[in-house]
């Protein structure tokens, strides 16, 4: 019985690092590839190996919706923009490093350092103990009833941004004449 | 709970932040300034969901789907303004859109 449980924990391990490292290293291509559609590729890999963490969090419906709406929908959409526009490459590291580039290799540096001493330092040990969960903690059935019950506002205004996003995609897209004289 | 602690999924979050905010940073093409951006939001949208595991309650995943839909409106008008931008014939260089003329 510890034994079997043993397994299943070295297993777990085993998927998270695969995926943890996975999504980091598709994280660092994102940044560093030149042509934009090498990057949205990466991206998409990197969606896909978040899905497999929010899995091993139980958070199934979150895992299914990122893989639904994220790399099926809004990667199709830049892919296809990144298509559309021809996807110029541009060199970032070109001419030596910038000042500019240095500070902002800085100032995320000190974001990241920050972040991760508050982690060691507030937390150190408290956050190891997470409650068993029950099979129906994050299903849909779960999120639905949150959705429509304790968090109703945030579901209403989520529609209201979705809605004013695609009103606003449209205006830009559109060609009007004010525009097209000025073109 | 089975596997690594809630703290290695926060490192990872904090990571995948800090190579988002690197790339809106460093990076010209508004395209992977964009791309940047979802990586910034997913490793907000991993701390969210590491947290909602620890605490046993399903309020984060659901703050995590909000970030979602913000983040796919977000996207749509980004496109958008890089279409336009394409359109009126502008360099898609983020440094050299210095005014705001319109």
């Amino acid at each position: 019985m510890i034994l079997a449980a043993d397994a299943g924990n070295v297993l777990v391990w085993v998927v998270w690092v695969v995926a943890a490292f996975a999504c980091l290293g598709t994280g660092i291509a994102v940044v560093s590839f030149s042509n934009p559609f090498y990057s949205a590729l990466s991206l998409i890999g990197n969606l896909a190996s978040l899905a497999v963490l929010y899995l091993l969090l139980a958070a199934e419906f979150v895992a299914a919706a990122q893989v639904l709406v994220y790399a099926g929908a809004v990667m199709v959409m830049f892919l296809f923009v990144i298509a559309y526009l021809g996807g110029h490459a541009d060199t970032p590291w070109a001419g030596g490093p910038s000042w500019q580039a240095l500070g902002a290799v800085a100032a995320s540096a000190a974001l990241l350092v920050e972040v991760i001493v508050v982690i060691g330092l507030k937390t150190g040990g408290r956050l190891s103990h997470a409650p068993a969960t029950d099979y129906f903690f994050g299903s849909p059935a779960t999120i639905g009833q949150l959705f429509l019950t304790d968090h109703l506002l945030a579901f209403e205004i989520t529609s209201i941004v979705l809605l004013i996003a695609a009103v606003g995609g449209v205006i830009l897209g559109s060609h009007s004449r004010e525009v097209d004289g000025r073109a | 709970m089975d596997g690594p602690d809630v703290v290695w999924y926060l490192c990872v979050a904090a990571f995948l932040f800090f190579t988002g905010s690197l790339g809106v940073l460093i990076r010209r093409s508004p395209l992977i300034v964009l791309l940047s951006l979802e990586l910034m939001l997913n490793g907000a949208n991993l701390a969210l969901i590491a947290f909602a595991r620890f605490h046993g309650r399903g309020d984060g995943q659901i703050f995590a789907l909000t970030v979602m839909a913000v983040a796919a409106s977000e996207v749509v008008v980004g496109l958008g303004l890089i279409v336009a931008m394409s359109r009126r014939k502008l360099d898609l260089d983020v440094d050299k859109l210095r005014t705001l003329r319109g």
